[in-house]
């Protein structure tokens, strides 16, 4: 070998993870660096598969809704409304309103207490420590009530198809109306503490860009999509459960870098405060919370797509139901799964150091990419 | 130098604060009344036996397959001292299997199983958490003195009574029946 030939610079494979503690769960990635510049990536997944959705296939209607408890294990109840929402749609039940907007109200405080997490973990990705603190002081608060109504901090199991498990606890209205000023001073605090901070900018800004046209190319969804420019929001569009009857907006990015990302979530929580507000005042005091369902559902023959938003993105359901207690096939078109696709152009001549940071970005939750 | 005197400032004011966190171990945090621990079997004090008759409901709707049970002869039946005809023999459910999604306590018909407020049990073996009837009842009788535990069904019908009492005769027992008729029938069936 000569002395030209062993100097000549080729790309280094660095393996990062499963065991990275900010791959947020077991994720792993190859990296081709040249220097400290990322040239390629090769996102590696399914340390998590548990075939959710091949499980499915042999468990009661009743019994798949713990299954999707555990798919995306931070959104959970945004996670539930989009099967049980599926099932509905294919046997064309009416919910009861009161249902619907305990359900719309749970679902936007979960929407919070995800982002929560998602505010905290991007700072810890960026070396700030304090915002995770904050972040679990406000995800606590929401988990207290979600505990008092459904007995059950994450793993909830509350949503019934054609409506809810059981009427919530008498001071359910009072308590989130308690909880909500403390969630938006929060929020503000949080927004303070982080959003202009100058080390947190000069990390984040402009780095991971996805224009609007590529990112919807990738397929990705929510806050990622709408932080490059493209204002698309299942809520919004194509609007299920009773999510037409209320004003909220559509935070918009301008250049989808990892800032963008980020700040759509912050602005998104208060979106949510407002929703649930909204909501609170709407609501029917008294009223069934449950159509009229048979113990065991058996929608009939036929096939139902429910599509929803979730804190992550847009969470697809498909059924196909052969008229029997189960179903005949159950297919998830998960959000993380189609965001975790951008990565690779989005990390393309960015720094090693910068990677976790995009990463922290999208917000993956691995349960539901693996499913 | 304008920004760093910022955050100075934010950090002398928050550290005058009281702190949220708590240390676990040592110190616990109250739990919420409906707070789910694990599945417990309730006891029925007047007779002095189970409520449990074996049906076996929760052993065929549990998603996980962590119960198994069996029915037996109540021998105080027999003696004309209750009214159940048959009583749970063996039952166990390996806790280290459940994954207290509370479908149980929902298809039960006879106010049998309830989830307790039982949470901090872990153990070194996989398996070491296979619980037995006696133990279950220990539970069970424990969350019922700390709760004021009433059975479901009692605390439902008083609820119903209460609101028919409340509320204006004529459209509200309409609904009401209609209710009563929904459940009658979704129970037959989860019993079928």
């Amino acid at each position: 070998m000569t002395e030209a030939q062993r100097l000549e610079s080729v790309d280094i494979l660095v393996n990062m993870g499963p065991q990275h503690p900010s791959t947020h769960g077991v994720f792993r990635m190859v990296l081709w660096v040249d220097g400290e510049r990322i040239v390629d990536c090769d996102p590696h997944i399914g340390y998590l598969h548990r075939g959710s959705e091949k499980l499915s296939e042999g468990e009661l209607y009743s019994q798949i809704i713990t299954l999707f408890d555990r798919m995306d294990y931070i959104g959970n109840f945004n996670t539930e409304l989009a099967f049980v929402g599926a099932v509905e749609k294919m046997m064309a039940l009416t919910v009861p309103e009161r249902a619907e907007y305990i359900r719309v109200i749970l679902c936007e405080l979960n929407r919070i207490s995800s982002h929560m997490l998602f505010y905290g973990t991007m700072g810890l990705d960026a070396g700030a420590m304090t915002p995770i603190m904050y972040g679990f002081r406000e995800r606590e608060r929401i988990q207290n009530l979600f505990e008092a109504v459904t007995g059950a901090r994450m793993m909830h199991n509350y949503f019934r198809i054609g409506g809810l498990r059981e009427e919530p606890p008498d001071d359910f209205v009072a308590r989130v109306r308690g909880v909500l000023p403390a969630i938006e001073q929060g929020i503000e605090e949080g927004d303070r503490l982080l959003t202009y901070n100058e080390v947190f900018l000069a990390r984040s800004r402009g780095i991971g860009v996805i224009s609007g046209q590529e990112a919807l190319d990738y397929g990705l969804t929510g806050p990622s999509l709408r932080a490059s420019g493209i204002p698309d929001d299942i809520r919004a569009v194509e609007p299920y459960s009773v999510y037409d009857r209320f004003d909220f907006d559509i935070p918009v990015g301008e250049t989808g870098d990892t800032w963008d990302r980020y700040a759509m979530r912050v602005e998104e929580m208060r979106q949510s405060v407002k929703i649930v507000k909204q909501a609170l005042d709407q609501m029917p005091e008294t009223g069934p919370i449950k159509a009229q369902v048979r113990g065991i559902p058996r929608p009939p023959k036929g096939e139902a797509y429910f599509r929803a938003e979730n804190p992550r993105g847009e969470i697809g359901v498909y059924l196909v139901s052969d008229g029997g207690d189960k179903p005949y096939r159950l297919k998830v078109r998960p959000p993380s799964f189609a965001n975790l696709q951008a990565l690779r152009p989005m990390l393309r001549n960015t720094y090693v150091a910068d990677a976790v940071m995009v990463l922290g970005s999208l917000d993956i939750v691995l349960g539901e990419v693996d499913r | 130098m304008f920004s760093t005197l910022k955050g100075m400032l934010v950090t002398l004011s928050t550290t005058l604060r009281k702190p949220v966190t708590a240390q676990y171990p040592k110190q616990h945090l109250p739990l919420q009344e409906r707070q789910w621990g694990f599945p417990a079997l309730t006891w029925d004090g007047d007779v002095g036996e189970p409520y449990c008759v074996g049906c076996m409901v929760c052993v065929r709707m549990c998603p996980t397959q962590c119960m198994s049970g069996e029915m037996i002869d109540n021998p105080l039946h027999a003696e004309g001292k209750s009214t159940r005809r048959k009583i749970i023999g063996e039952f166990e459910i390996n806790l280290g299997r459940c994954i207290l999604c509370g479908i149980c306590v929902e298809v039960c018909n006879f106010d049998a199983i309830e989830m307790s407020h039982e949470h901090e049990i872990s153990h070194y073996q996989r398996n070491g958490r296979r619980t037995d009837l006696p133990l279950l009842l220990e539970m069970g009788k424990k969350f019922q003195r700390e709760s004021n535990w009433l059975p479901p069904t009692k605390k439902k019908a008083a609820v119903a009574a209460a609101a028919k009492a409340a509320a204006a005769p004529a459209v509200e027992a309409g609904a009401e029946g209609e209710a009563a008729t929904a459940e009658e029938s979704s129970e037959k069936e989860a019993e079928a």
